[in-house]
């Protein structure tokens, strides 16, 4: 992998983790959310720290260039944040509906009765 | 003194369990009010916690221990009682310490009393994971804060006011409030205290099981962290 490529790839790699752990100490993020981001930014960088490690997993996937396998890599963990959102966003939707669904029952109206309220006579 | 006591009990499918815990906070503190906060049970909780005398508040679904402690913590500040305690509803607590927790509340000798079932005084068989995870979190506080905690995830505490409303606002963790909130309330000024307490080795096979020890000091470990950056 060419120095310009590492170099780039660091920069990467370690901006993601900063913009991670920035947003955590903003509330921007959430802690029980964070953990799939912060495990996919530590393993993309490790991926471009540690090249042994890179090599072995281009020889496992029988890639070319150890920067394919790296892309790869990258893509497979973007396929694995976005199931794991859709998941989520599904249990939301789910909650939503229940609440929605509790909100209008409990505002439920009686049969003939209006919501107005009742007028106070005049003397 | 005691009408003015609101007892708050997180509950996930207790049915079984509840309503001798019920009985035996009533007997322990006459005159406090008691409320289970139902986080979204399939057995009947809510129906036996409600016929055995507490006001019941039901999450539509599971929400989480933290934020079912924090639907008791708005309730308590939005009834206006100026002490609260909280205990779980497995039988783990036992209600007849109630009373020394909320004495020192009372009596402002701190701002939060914790159970604590280390201190030595009564006898507490633990799994050695869990013992030593306990044990780095009490390390941790004691780095952080000087203070000494034995027992950082004891759910067994009395609060003032103060820290009521400390604990509604959005920083309180929706699933495990432990060490992070209380290096969080050292921070904001509160006094901690902790207080030796029997307690019943609970099931912990519903919290502890699977990758959730992982997740749990992973979090923990992310929440402690980010109150240090937060400075």
């Amino acid at each position: 992998m060419p120095l310009q490529q590492r170099i780039f790839a660091l920069i990467t790699g370690f901006a993601l983790l900063f913009l991670i752990f920035d947003l955590i100490r903003r509330r921007k993020l959430k802690e029980e959310y964070s953990w799939i981001w912060l495990v996919t930014g530590f393993l993309i960088f490790l991926l471009i720290v540690y090249h042994p490690l890179l090599f072995l997993v281009s020889k496992i996937i029988g890639t070319l260039a150890p920067a394919n396998a790296l892309f790869l890599c990258g893509f497979l963990f973007l396929i694995l944040i976005t199931l794991f959102f859709s998941v989520k966003l599904s249990q939301i939707s789910e909650k939503v509906k229940i609440l929605a669904q509790k909100i209008a029952l409990l505002e439920k109206k009686k049969p003939g009765k209006s919501n107005k309220r009742p007028r106070r006579r005049s003397r | 003194m005691r009408q003015k006591v609101l007892v708050i009990i997180p509950c996930l499918n207790e049915e079984k369990n509840l309503p001798p815990v019920i009985r035996r906070v009533k007997k322990a503190l006459r005159g406090a009010k008691i409320l289970v906060v139902d986080d979204g049970s399939t057995d009947k909780t809510a129906l036996v916690a409600q016929k055995s005398g507490a006001w019941v508040v039901s999450h539509p679904f599971n929400l989480g221990y933290g934020a079912a402690l924090q639907t008791g913590y708005r309730w308590a500040l939005a009834n206006n009682f100026p002490f609260v305690c909280q205990m779980d509803g497995d039988g783990q607590h036992y209600p007849e310490f109630l009373p020394l927790l909320l004495k020192e509340v009372s009596q402002k000798h701190c701002d939060l009393a914790l159970g604590s079932r280390f201190l030595g005084k009564y006898p507490y068989k633990i799994q050695f994971l869990r013992q030593v995870g306990i044990k780095i979190f009490s390390a941790i506080i004691f780095l952080l804060t000087r203070q000494k905690i034995s027992d950082p995830t004891s759910g067994f505490q009395a609060m003032n006011k103060k820290v009521v409303r400390f604990y509604t606002s959005e920083i309180y963790p929706t699933d495990y409030p432990d060490a992070d909130i209380l290096i969080m309330a050292y921070k904001k000024g509160f006094k901690i205290k902790e207080i030796p307490v029997k307690m019943h080795p609970s099931d912990q096979s519903k919290l502890h099981s699977g990758l959730k020890p992982i997740y749990y000091a992973f979090k923990m470990f992310l929440s402690i962290l980010m109150t240090i950056l937060r400075k």
